[in-house]
Order: structure tokens, then C-alpha cells, then sequence
């Protein structure tokens, strides 16, 4: 048998869930969260919008075809949608020691290690999956071997501003293009920027409480990002601005629900948040659906829009928003992902629509 | 938006079962018939399988027992005139005829709207060269096959695209007619049979060694697109994916490959115009993002019936809603209730598919697997680790083996070719070569398996060889022993691995490990297939175990108010559909009656496995560890094992022992039914008569017996070499080489030696009895005379020409029967009867397999007669009986030799029907000419070949041999079957054998330039093995699709039957209408 080191979750509510460590020896904690994906944790674990938070992934196999290089492409990497892994530590039923895939350079566990980052298998993550349905999304500490849980202290990723700890310190520039897009990182994923620049624009990666009014674009894109949307008041301030310039803005995640915010609206935390490939919106008014990749904990108040604005898109499971628009100027803005990675591209589109009105 | 002019719907089923069109299309089908009932649509059902759940009561308004050829559609819709046809759920047969339907103009002619995809883009998919250029118009990649119609073309393409290259037969099912060739001789050999079935052949590069993965895809008529599931196999291509192991979801697919070939699927539904459901196969490159689109198949499928099964999404119920006109937002989860239909399942579970074979049953069939399908059933196992899931899958395939490790020890020559060439048995090899040292890297290259599947197979290889380092069970770790069994080892494999050679019977063994697992805490819990992977709260049903959780998803009531059922396990020679309809109608009365109906049961092509069958299915094993398991957590009433066929009656003793409430027939009478020698004696106390048989364990003995009984007789073995399990020995000869060849007579390995009766009729009582009194049966009599496995008989209900005496005798010997083992639900009888003396030759304290013939046939449901005996309730005797009947039921079976390259079409003691049909006529000649259509046998145009064997049975062909000739057919035959016509009156034209090549006409010649459209070749002793002149003649005659019989009972009375009545004169009626 091999011989792994005893790994413990304890939850805030006491419950405590019993493994084994696959993964760095460092005791951690951060909220728990739940994914229901069934691939995709190299782009999971380096999504800056998980900063602080433990990911429990529902398919039990974890690891299976090892992980991409790292490898840059440019100013970004070309496989991971951040620069490091922001997850503090994944939980998983079982994990697959070997790995096979041609692209892989090394398995999960020697990269969570070199990381730094927690790793758990031998959980039931479907109990731990509906623990946290009931409850809800709660803290968790993740105590590796011999650690005591009170050496290690609670920590709630959404007391903190996370927006400004995973954005960029300072402009950059990807691609080359006719026209220049302002791209806003609130803890942007690569991938929204490969999508933007593979288009034939500019891309102005700015900090998320850079005043981007101040300089000129054809276009303004606000990005994903971790936490909750009240600490980055500094970029709804700036979306006021932008809104009376009145150029295209659109917003993906975090970005749709600082645009909310900016148009007057108001936000919530979901109970348990959505996490996972599989979620269905609909475009509101339509016969039109998709298939999204999500991963939100919080969400738009969908009754507190102002009478110029109008939901774009729903949630058909359980009918939150998914995506607003101006009844009139070109805003708009989806609260999954549509450049998805992981998950599926069917949205996609959604970044040909905002192009076209530049 | 739905189309509110359709009002009423026919439905095509797909006929017998057969190899590469099996059970999952009763599942489909009536899953569509369910969604119709729901929109108030009144259905109309063509499917002969009368043994099918579709086909009942409550399914469809009007069923006919017809064939599904245009010939018989038309003649239904011209009576019925439905506003829609459905053409998805019936397989390639319902496919094809559809699309002949429509071509011919038939459609247009009644105005009948074909519902869902249009049968144009079933046309491009079906097409090869269609197909390509469908797909070259949006870039995606396909196999690049060039469109052959000669042999020499087919070379000639060969030699430009380089060897090896594939063929494949359009317009085919299953891949038939597909195969490999690496030289020209071969791809001559396989083009000529494939373009005996297809006008066109396809040859095409070969990309052995990439993976094979599969999409299912849903689209609406709005383009909304879902996929709802993906699927790897295990084997990469190069085997057909019924044949592979299949994974679902994929196991090595990175989220880019994933989403990239999921991406893809749904553009290439989108062009085709899909709505409904469809699945797209790839070929996907191991070493890159290389892809080729391998087929779209755009019908439910043995695939989609997996997906659905996999994932708890109702496929074919949504298809069937989408044909409709709705759109997929309009649609609920049927799992969770209140979420969306448009959504895609996240598992929280792996999914093993695992083919089951049958080949040992044929002669001369190769045990190899590749592109063509050979396999007669599969299995889904349910799992939260592969390993868990692989080991649970390949103990349900019922072969005797345990899981991956721990078997029975079997020879292999040569590993590495028997690696390189996978035949049926491969998965054993692999654990073979594991544990002689081979590494992961080395069986990855002579098998092309991805080494994440090996790694893991390595795994459970790992933990076998720890637990044998420990000798006693008392000693074996505790995190070492659930180790083994998150990893799926049974308690039988833990005990032999740690007790070895001093486990004694594996039954105390394994009550061993169970107690010790018990007293330690390791135990399965039980997890719901909710569809959404715990992210919406579900009430679902769906239901599997694991050792890989902590939690039941399941609070239990524990007010023994339930009923359990154990259902029939993968379909096989013997055991299929007909077992399903059973235990779904026991189900049914079980709920009716007011108790919870639970299911146990693991075969994805079922409809007792369709969650709303029951209050509660366990989708798991049906092993004595499983079952009991299930009833420590569910503590029921009670449990029903005899409508489930063999398997859960072979439990019945082990679960009475351990304290299970078997419902009806005690398990000790069910055993003193199975055990030859208490049987056997109870008869002789009885006074009932049985042919003489005795237990024999050297050859002198088994002279010595002969001696007594005399030549023919049927020899078992109970330990079986090679080669099929029972055969009839006419001479010293024969049964020398059959002991030399299949058995290995000792004291170990007895063998049953019976004296075999010539001549006589086999009939089949099946009935249901209450505290040993029958209350209801059904006495059935085999067109074929005895010899020929009751399975592949032709059966006639009621029977017609049995003496009154002799029905009488029966039904007396039953009630013997019936109260000596004081019988409670169903049971069957067979019957020899030759004049007036009848002697019992079997008897099973179960549902037969005829038994929904027989209740369809007669209008009383058997099962749920027997039900409501088991569960104690009064049961009034049914005031009708068979001799009230003004028309007649003939049950044939279907036979898949086109499937099984080289295996010898003869008809014997063992069984080799794939499936079966069953029709209603006004008089047997109608209902044979219905049941032989059904099975695929065509009236023939001009000429008849006939080989009709022995004296005797020319002798007994020869009425029939007049009425060819009345007719104006040309009859060839064989020198002596000529010589006897010429002698007879009757002109025939001489042909000689395959061994006398240079005379002229020759008989395979005649076959091949299709001179002779049926053949009757009666063999003249179904014990040789060896290529024969008969073989020879029959082999080709399958490979040709030309019409082959070789009974000679059975051949007269089909001649007879189509020389008295012409196709006009079958009348079009319902089964409601009989």
C-alpha cells in the first residue's frame, strides 16, 4: 500500500472529512467550494477567480492526464489561465498516481507540491458536495499529517479585496489591431485575453483601479475575478465614467457584476455558487439556449436593474441572472464564461458580437 | 411549438434480436412510446419481438406482430394512416426501412410526416460519400474511403492508399461486413462478402492505434445542442466500439481535447441537420489534437442507450419529444424534476461498458475481435474508482471469472500475440502478462491501450499481490482490505488471494471475508445518478454501490415494505429480452399490489433498468455478496428470483441460507428441481417417465451405458475444453472425437450421458402454480423434432397437432410435478413425446423464455399470475384456455451467422439463436410465413438448392419438394437428394459438391452467381466439425445472404406456407384485433 500522509478537512460548522495528502505538506485553509466538472483542473486550479478558495471536485478521478507545461506564450501562459495556482487546495475521491497524455510533463501532485498547494484524495466529495448544498458554502481548514487544526487560522477569502490582489500591477499590451480594447483585470484568465487578441484587436491589460478613461479605446472588456464584488468600488467608479463616454463595454463574471453595479443594481451571494460545465442559460426572449461554464459564488439581483437595462440572460436551473444589457447602448455582459477554459466554448460568439460593435 | 396535426404515430421497432441490434432498441422504443402516451398521441407499434417490453400491454394502442419490411409497413399505414412515423428507435432496421419507405414515395403517398432528424439528413449520414462531402463543406476531417463496387477497384484503391485498410459495407449494421486487410488476397475474400449485403463497399486507410471516443448529441429544432455525453474505449480503433470496453465519461481526454471533439460534434449535428438524438464517433490521435470523424449515427443507439444509462438522461424519451416539435428549454429533467432537459449530465462516477461474448457456442467462429461485431450482449458497471468499476463489470459478464485477478488460471501460449490480436478473452491476457512481469510500457505497445487504463489495471495487480502476502484473514490490515475492495475485489477474491489453496468452497470463504468486513466497518454505501453531480437536490432512484464514499444517499425506512426483483443480467445465447419482460411485469405487480418494487439488475439495454420501471434500482451485481449487500441495507419483505432467468435462480439456495425471504418456491424445492440426481429420483417416485441418463466418469463406463441405452445419445460434460458444451453422438466415432475434442472425462469432471430419442416432438408446458396447484399454462409443441435446442426451435402455441391424449398426459404430469415440489409462481416443463408416451426432459421452478410468448399469444400475463402467487394473494384461474383460441402463435428464433465469420449454421442440441420473433396468424401456415419473413428468411423467386440429408428426412421433405416443383420452381440438387426426386417424379438438376471442383454445376458457383435464391441443406450429423461439403455450401450460402434452412421440419413447413398463401394473402391485423 502506499504509504500517504493523513490529511483532514475540517469544516467551520466542525464536520470533519478524513483522506490522505497527494499534494504540498503545508496546512491551509479558505473557503470551500464545490465543482462539478468532469475535466479541466490545470485551468481550474491557476483561474485566478478561485484565489483563496479549497476546490472540491465532484468527479471523483483527479489527475489523471497529468499537467501541461509551463510554457509561455507572449506575456501569457500558454496552457494555464494565471501564472500560479490561486486555488489553496483541491479535494478529490480518488487520485491517479500515474498520468498519461502526450502533452503532460509531470502529474499533479509533484506540480501542487512545487506550489505549494494542499491536495486531498480519498474524500467522498459527493457527501462533502451535498454538505455544502444544504449549508451551504462555508470555511475550511486542510490539515496535513501531524498539524493541529488551531495552529492554523480561518481565513475568508471575501473579507479581503482579491480583485486587487490577483490584477495586474501595471499596463500591458497584447497583439497588434485597428482597434484598441481596454481590457480591465479584476484577476483576468488568459484565456479572455487570447480571445480578445485572436480577434484582431489591441488588448490594454489595465489594473483594476487604473482610470482607463484617461486613455483612449475603441472598446472597454471587464474581466473575471475572485471574491465579492463590493471591494472593487474603484472599478465600478471607473464603469460610470466609461458609461458616459458611452464606447462598447463589456464584462464577463466579476466584470457582469461590476457592471450591475455600475448601472445601479445590486448584488448577492448564492448560497453555494455555480461551479461547473454544465450550466444552461438562456437568452431572454429567445427560443436560444447554451451551455455555459460557470464559476460564481456571487450573483446579479436581476429586480434591481434600472429601467434602461435588461437581463440578457437566465439561468434555467434556477432562474438567477445570467447576463445583462443596455436597453440602448452597446453594454452588455455575460455572468459565465464564454472564453470558458475549462469548459465548454459554445458562447464564444459573445466575443464576435462585442468586436462587431467597435 | 408542437405540431398539433400529429395525432397518431407509428413506431418501427427493430425485429429479433440480433448480433449489433439487440435489446436497447426495446429500451428506446419504449421509452419513444411512453413520451407519445404523455402528448395523448395514439401509437401504433410494428415489431415482431413479441418477447419484448414494447410490444405489451399498455405500451402501444395497436402492435402488430409483423415483419418491419416496406412490404408490411405500407400494407400498416394504408390501414392505419398515422400522421408521423418514427424511424429512430428501431435501429438500422427501422432506419433502413424508412428510408426505402421514402424513397419509394410511400411517405408521401398516406401523407405520414416523418417526426424528428429528416430522413435526407439520414441519408447523408448513411452514405459514405455523402457523408465526406457533408463534412468537407465545414472543414472537419473524416476517413477518406473511396466507394468501390468491384473487387478489383476495391484493390486497386488499396494499393494507392497502402495496406493496411479497412472495408466497410453501407448501409450495414454493426459494421457487418467490416474488417481489416493487410494483402490483397484478404481484401478480395472480404469485399466479395460485403458486396453480397451492400451494392456499395468502402476502402479506406487504417488508423489502428488511436483512440476511440464518442459524443451523444442532442439537437432541437430551435439548434439548441447539447452533448450528454462522451465515451472512450478502452481498445483503440481497430475494434468496433460494441465490441470495446467503454468508458464513460472519457478517462484521458484533457479538458482541451474534451471540449475541442465535443465543439466539433455539435458543429457536425448543426450542419446535418440532426433533431433528436445522435452520436458522432472520432478517431482521435494519441500523440496529438489530430482527429478524424469515424460515423454519425443519426438514431438512438446501442451508444445512446448507454449514455442514457450512464448518465440517468432519458435520451430517447427526449428525442421522442423533440420529433414533436418542442424545444429542449420546454423540456424538464426528468431526474431532478425541476431543472431544465437542456443541461448536460455531470458525473459523479465512472461507467464501465464490457461486451459479452458468446463464441464458445460456435463451431469454426474465430475468437478474434476487431471492426466487425460478434458480441451478443454487454454490461454497465458503476463505479467511483475505474478499478472498482472494471472488477464489478467483469464478474457481471458472467463467465465464471471473479474480476480482473484471482480467476480460474487459463493457458496462453503466446502473450504477446494473443496481446497483439485481441480476441474476447484480451482483458485476462492483460492481467496474465502483469503478473509475468510485463511492464505497463511493453503491453501499451503491443496493445495501443492507453497506459492510464494499464496503470490503473496495474493498480488492482498491486493490491493482489499484497493481499497475498498474508496467509490468514484475521491478520490482513484493515486499510489493506478496503483498499482492496475501493478498488472492487469481491470477498471471493479476497479470500483466494489470501486463503489460496486452503479456502476450502468459496462459499464459506466468502462468508468469511464478509463477517470479518462487517465486524471491521467496511461496507458499501449506496449513491443516487442524479445527474448533476449533487449540485441540485434530486429524489432520483437511480442507485449504485461503492466502497468509495463515506455516506448513503439513501435514508432507509427499514419497513420490510419492499419487494425486491432480480433482474436477468447481460444478454446472451439463452437468456435475453424475453427475462426482461418478466421481471419488468413481475415489477408491476409488485408496485400494483402495493409494496415497493426494487430491481437489481446491470444490463444498459433493458427497460427494467429505465429508473421509472420501479421505486427503486440498484444498477449492481447480481452476486450473492451484491444481493445480500442490498438486503442488509434495504431489509424488504422479501425477494422474487425466479422471473429473472438462470442467474437468480442459481442464488436462490445461498440467499435462503443466509436468512433471505425467498418469495414462492422454496429454494430447497428449487434445488430439488435443479439437482439431476434428487430430480431424477422424485420422477421415479412419481412414476413419471425420463429418458435414461447416467453420471459418468471414465470412457469404459460410458461404453458400458451406451451399451445399455444404445446409439444416439447426448453427451454433457461439466468441464468444458473448447467448443460447445453438449452434443449428440451417433456412433463410437463421434463420441470418441467429442470427448477427445470438448471434454475431459474424470473423477472431477463427469460427464451425463442420455439416451437421445429420435423422431420425437419436444413440448414445452409453461404454467404458474400456487401451493403446488397449477392455475394457469400453456402447452406449446416444436415444429422441429427433438434434437434441436428448445431455444432455436420453432414453437407453435397453442399446440396443434398433439394428441388429446397426449396433452392430457402432460397436464397430469405437471400437476405431479407441480405438487411434489409444492410450486408457487412460474415454472416450465419440456416435454418428449413420440406416439403416446411422454418423458420429462427438463424442468425449471422459473419463467421460461417463452413465457411472454405464451401470455401475449393467449392474452393472460403469466407473470403477473405468477406475481401475485409469490406475494401470497388469491389467484383465480383465468376462465379461458388455449383450445379457445381461433388463431395460432408461431415463436422463431434468429440466428446471427452473418456476424460469426466461418461458424457452421447447423442447428443442434446447443443453443445459437440470437433472438426470436413471435407472430399471430389465422392458421400456422400464416403464422409461419409471418415469423420466417420476421427472421430475415425471404420467399424465394425461381430456384431452390436441395441437400436434404439422411433418407429419412428426404423422405419427410418430399411433399414439400412436390409443391416446389407444382409451383414452378427450378430445383437443384445434390447427387443424392437428385437421385431421390428424379425417383420420385419430381425434375431436379443435378450440382455437385464443393470437394468435386472441376464437375459442372457446381453448388457454390450457383451461389455466387446468384443462381439459387434459397437453400435447404440438411446436415447429415450435427457432430462433425470439420469443413464439409455441407459446411461449405452452408457457410456460403450465410455469407451471401441467400436464404438458408436447415431443419428439414422446418424447411417443409415453410415451403409449404409460402406454396399455399402469397404475400397478399397475410392479413394486416393488430395483436389487439386477434
Amino acid at each position: 500500500m502506499r504509504k500517504s500522509v493523513k490529511a483532514v478537512l475540517l469544516l467551520e460548522d466542525g464536520t470533519e472529512f478524513h483522506g490522505y495528502s497527494f499534494g504540498s505538506d503545508k496546512s491551509t485553509a479558505g473557503e470551500v467550494v464545490f465543482n462539478t466538472a468532469m475535466t479541466g483542473y490545470p485551468e481550474s486550479l491557476t483561474d485566478p477567480s478561485y484565489e483563496g478558495q479549497i476546490l472540491v471536485t465532484t468527479f471523483p478521478l483527479l489527475g489523471n492526464y497529468g499537467v501541461p507545461p509551463q510554457q509561455s506564450q507572449g506575456d501569457l501562459s500558454k496552457y494555464y489561465e494565471g501564472d500560479r495556482i490561486h486555488c489553496r487546495a483541491i479535494i478529490a475521491q480518488d487520485y491517479s498516481w500515474e498520468h498519461s497524455h502526450w502533452l503532460a510533463t509531470r502529474s499533479l501532485s509533484d506540480w501542487l507540491k512545487e506550489q505549494g498547494v494542499a491536495g486531498i484524495y480519498g474524500i467522498d466529495t459527493r457527501a462533502l458536495a451535498k454538505h455544502l448544498r444544504e449549508k451551504g458554502s462555508m470555511l475550511g481548514k486542510v490539515i496535513i499529517g501531524d498539524d493541529k487544526a488551531e495552529d492554523i487560522d480561518w481565513y475568508d477569502p471575501n473579507k479581503e479585496n482579491l480583485v486587487a490582489k490577483t490584477s495586474c500591477t501595471a499596463v500591458e499590451e497584447y497583439g497588434q489591431g485597428d482597434k484598441t480594447v481596454v481590457l480591465v483585470d479584476c484577476g483576468v484568465k488568459h484565456n479572455i485575453v487570447r480571445c480578445l487578441s485572436k480577434r484582431g484587436v489591441k488588448v490594454v491589460r489595465v489594473p483594476w483601479d487604473y482610470d482607463f478613461t484617461t486613455i483612449p479605446y475603441d472598446g472597454l472588456f471587464i474581466s473575471n475575478g475572485p471574491g465579492n464584488p463590493d471591494m472593487a468600488q474603484a472599478t465600478v467608479d471607473n464603469l460610470r465614467k466609461a458609461m458616459e463616454i458611452g464606447k462598447p463595454i463589456c464584462g464577463i463574471c466579476m466584470g457582469n457584476q461590476l457592471l450591475a453595479k455600475a448601472a445601479g443594481a445590486t448584488t448577492y451571494k448564492l448560497k453555494y455558487g455555480h461551479r461547473s460545465h454544465n450550466q444552461p442559460v438562456q437568452r431572454v426572449g429567445t427560443n436560444t439556449c447554451f451551455v455555459t461554464s460557470q464559476n460564481h459564488g456571487f450573483a446579479v439581483d436581476g429586480d434591481t436593474l434600472p429601467a434602461d437595462w435588461e437581463p440578457l440572460f437566465i439561468n434555467m436551473n434556477d432562474g438567477t441572472n445570467e447576463g445583462i444589457r443596455h436597453k440602448s447602448k452597446p453594454f452588455f455582459s455575460a455572468q459565465f464564461h464564454p472564453e470558458a477554459s475549462s469548459g465548454p466554448k459554445d458562447t464564444e460568439f459573445l466575443f464576435d458580437e462585442f468586436i462587431a460593435m467597435l | 411549438m408542437t405540431d398539433h396535426n400529429i395525432k397518431k404515430v407509428l413506431l418501427l421497432g427493430s425485429g429479433a434480436l440480433k448480433i449489433g441490434e439487440a435489446g436497447e432498441f426495446d429500451y428506446s422504443g419504449s421509452q419513444a412510446l411512453k413520451a407519445m402516451k404523455e402528448e395523448g398521441i395514439t401509437t401504433v407499434l410494428i415489431n415482431p419481438n413479441i418477447a419484448t417490453v414494447q410490444t405489451s400491454d399498455g405500451f402501444a394502442d395497436q402492435i402488430y406482430f409483423l415483419p418491419v419490411t416496406p412490404y408490411f409497413v405500407e400494407k400498416v399505414i394504408s390501414k392505419e394512416r398515422p400522421d408521423g412515423i418514427l424511424l429512430a428507435f428501431g435501429g438500422q432496421t427501422a432506419l433502413n426501412c424508412g428510408v426505402e419507405l421514402q424513397r419509394s414515395g410511400v411517405l408521401e403517398k398516406y401523407g405520414v410526416k416523418v417526426l424528428g432528424t429528416p430522413v435526407r439528413a439520414i441519408e447523408e449520414t448513411e452514405d459514405r460519400e455523402l457523408f465526406v462531402k457533408k463534412l468537407d463543406e465545414i472543414d472537419v476531417k473524416t476517413i477518406k474511403s473511396q466507394a468501390v463496387d468491384t473487387v478489383d477497384q476495391a484493390i486497386e484503391v488499396a494499393n494507392t492508399l497502402g495496406y493496411p485498410v479497412i472495408v466497410r459495407a453501407a448501409y450495414a449494421l454493426g459494421g457487418l461486413g467490416s474488417g481489416f486487410c493487410d494483402n490483397d488476397q484478404q481484401l478480395r475474400t472480404l469485399v466479395e462478402k460485403a458486396l453480397s449485403f451492400s451494392p456499395q463497399v468502402l476502402v479506406e486507410k487504417s488508423l489502428k492505434g488511436w483512440k476511440e471516443v464518442e459524443y451523444e448529441v442532442v439537437r432541437d429544432c430551435y439548434d439548441n445542442c447539447i452533448t450528454v455525453c462522451n465515451m472512450e474505449n478502452f481498445d483503440p480503433l481497430g475494434i468496433h466500439t460494441g465490441e470495446s470496453i467503454v468508458v464513460a465519461p472519457s478517462q484521458t481526454l484533457s479538458n482541451e481535447d474534451y471540449h475541442y471533439l465535443r465543439a466539433l460534434a455539435i458543429k457536425i449535428v448543426r450542419h446535418i441537420g440532426i433533431v433528436g438524438e445522435c452520436n458522432v464517433q472520432y478517431a482521435f490521435d494519441p500523440e496529438s489534437m489530430d482527429y478524424r470523424v469515424i460515423e454519425v449515427n443519426a438514431r438512438l443507439s446501442r451508444s445512446s442507450a448507454l449514455a442514457s444509462k450512464a448518465t440517468g438522461y432519458p435520451l430517447a424519451f427526449v428525442a421522442a419529444k423533440l420529433g414533436l416539435g418542442y424545444g429542449l428549454m420546454e423540456l424538464r429533467n426528468s431526474v431532478t424534476k425541476d431543472t431544465s432537459a437542456f443541461f448536460e449530465p455531470a458525473l459523479d462516477y465512472i461507467v464501465v461498458k464490457i461486451p459479452r461474448w458468446d463464441l464458445g457456442k460456435f463451431h469454426n467462429v474465430s475468437r478474434e475481435i476487431g471492426s466487425s461485431m460478434k458480441s451478443v450482449g454487454e454490461v454497465m458497471a458503476i463505479g467511483r474508482t475505474f478499478e472498482e468499476a472494471i472488477q464489478k463489470g467483469l464478474r457481471m459478464i458472467g463467465q465464471g471469472m471473479h474480476g480482473f485477478v484471482e480467476n480460474k488460471n487459463f493457458e496462453i501460449k503466446d502473450i504477446d500475440h494473443a496481446l497483439q490480436a485481441p480476441t474476447d478473452k484480451r482483458i485476462f491476457v492483460i492481467a496474465k502478462a502483469m503478473q509475468q512481469g510485463y511492464t505497463v510500457d511493453r503491453i501499451h505497445d503491443l496493445t495501443k491501450i492507453d497506459k492510464w487504463f494499464l496503470y490503473r489495471l496495474q493498480a488492482i495487480i498491486n493490491t493482489s499481490r499484497e493481499l497475498e502476502g498474508y496467509d490468514t484473514l484475521e491478520s490482513l490490515p484493515v486499510e489493506l482490505l478496503r483498499q482492496a475492495k475501493q478498488q472492487g475485489f469481491s470477498d471471493f477474491q479476497v479470500a483466494r488471494s489470501v486463503l489460496k489453496d486452503n479456502m476450502g468452497t468459496g462459499e464459506d470463504a466468502n462468508l468469511l471475508v464478509r463477517a470479518l468486513r462487517k465486524k471491521l466497518g467496511v461496507v458499501p454505501v449506496v449513491k443516487q445518478i442524479d445527474t448533476l453531480a449533487a449540485e441540485y437536490p434530486a429524489r432520483t432512484n437511480y442507485l449504485y454501490l461503492t466502497y468509495n464514499g463515506s455516506e448513503n444517499d439513501v435514508q432507509y425506512l427499514h419497513d420490510h415494505r419492499s419487494i425486491i426483483v432480480l433482474g436477468s443480467g447481460a444478454y446472451r445465447i439463452g437468456s435475453s429480452v424475453e427475462f426482461d419482460w418478466c421481471s419488468v411485469n413481475a415489477l408491476l405487480t409488485v408496485k400494483e399490489q402495493g409494496w415497493r418494487s426494487v430491481m437489481i439488475n446491470y444490463n444498459p439495454e433493458t427497460v427494467s433498468t429505465d429508473y421509472d420501471i420501479c421505486d427503486r434500482l440498484y444498477f449492481d451485481e447480481l452476486t450473492f455478496e451484491r444481493v445480500m449487500d442490498i438486503y442488509d441495507l434495504e431489509q424488504p419483505h422479501g425477494a422474487i428470483v425466479s422471473v429473472g432467468g438462470q442467474i437468480p435462480n442459481n442464488l436462490a439456495m445461498r440467499l435462503d441460507q443466509e436468512g433471505v425471504n425467498i418469495l414462492g418456491t422454496s429454494a430447497k424445492c428449487i434445488d430439488n428441481a435443479e439437482d439431476r440426481h434428487k430430480f431424477s429420483a422424485m420422477l421415479d417416485r412419481l412414476g413419471i417417465d425420463q429418458p435414461r441418463w447416467r453420471e459418468l466418469t471414465s470412457l469404459e463406463d460410458i461404453e458400458d451405458f451406451i451399451d445399455e441405452v444404445g446409439y444416439p445419445v447426448l453427451v454433457r460434460p461439466s468441464y468444458v475444453l473448447s467448443g460447445a458444451a453438449m452434443n449428440v453422438c451417433h456412433n463410437d466415432d463421434e463420441l470418441k472425437r467429442f470427448l477427445r475434442m470438448a471434454a475431459n472425462v474424470s473423477k472431477q469432471h463427469p460427464v451425463v450421458v442420455s439416451a437421445f430419442i429420435q423422431n420425437a416432438k419436444e413440448i414445452e408446458m409453461d404454467a404458474v402454480a400456487k401451493d403446488g396447484e397449477i392455475v394457469a399454462y400453456a402447452i406449446s409443441e416444436h415444429i422441429e423434432f427433438a434434437g434441436v435446442h428448445s431455444g432455436d426451435a420453432t414453437i407453435q402455441f397453442p399446440a396443434q397437432k398433439l394428441y388429446v391424449e397426449t396433452m392430457r398426459r402432460i397436464k397430469k404430469v405437471s400437476s405431479h410435478i407441480a405438487k411434489a415440489l409444492q410450486i408457487t409462481g412460474p415454472f416450465n416443463i419440456q416435454f418428449l413425446a413420440k406416439n403416446n408416451d411422454i418423458k420429462v426432459i427438463e424442468c425449471n421452478l422459473r419463467a421460461s423464455r417463452s413465457f411472454p410468448f405464451v401470455s401475449k399469444v393467449l392474452k393472460i400475463n403469466f407473470i403477473d399470475l405468477a406475481t401475485r402467487a409469490m406475494l401470497g394473494l388469491d389467484v383465480q384461474k383465468p376462465a379461458k384456455n388455449a383450445f379457445d383460441l381461433d388463431y395460432v402463435g408461431i415463436k422463431a428464433s434468429q440466428f446471427s451467422f452473418q456476424r460469426l465469420q466461418g461458424a457452421d449454421p447447423v442447428l443442434g442440441v446447443d443453443m445459437t439463436s440470437t433472438g426470436e420473433v413471435g407472430c399471430i396468424g389465422i392458421d400456422s401456415q400464416e403464422a409461419i410465413l409471418k415469423s420466417m419473413l420476421a427472421v430475415g428468411q425471404r420467399i424465394p423467386k425461381h430456384s431452390v438448392l436441395l441437400s436434404t440429408g439422411t433418407p429419412r428426412q428426404k423422405a419427410a421433405m418430399l411433399d414439400a419438394a412436390h409443391m416446389l416443383h407444382n409451383h414452378g420452381y427450378t430445383i437443384y440438387a445434390t447427387s443424392g437428394t437428385c437421385q431421390f426426386l428424379n425417383d420420385n417424379g419430381i425434375p431436379a438438376i443435378r450440382v455437385y459438391w464443393p470437394s468435386q471442383p472441376d464437375m459442372h454445376p457446381q453448388a457454390l458457383e450457383l451461389l455466387h452467381s446468384r443462381k439459387i435464391d434459397m437453400v435447404v441443406n440438411i446436415p447429415k450429423n450435427q457432430s462433425s466439425t470439420e469443413l464439409s461439403n455441407g459446411y461449405k455450401i452452408r457457410r456460403a450460402a450465410i455469407d451471401l445472404n441467400i436464404p438458408l434452412l436447415t431443419n428439414a421440419r422446418l424447411a417443409s413447413a415453410f415451403i409449404e406456407a409460402f406454396c399455399s398463401m402469397t404475400l397478399d394473402d397475410i392479413e394486416i391485423k393488430s395483436w389487439q384485433e386477434y
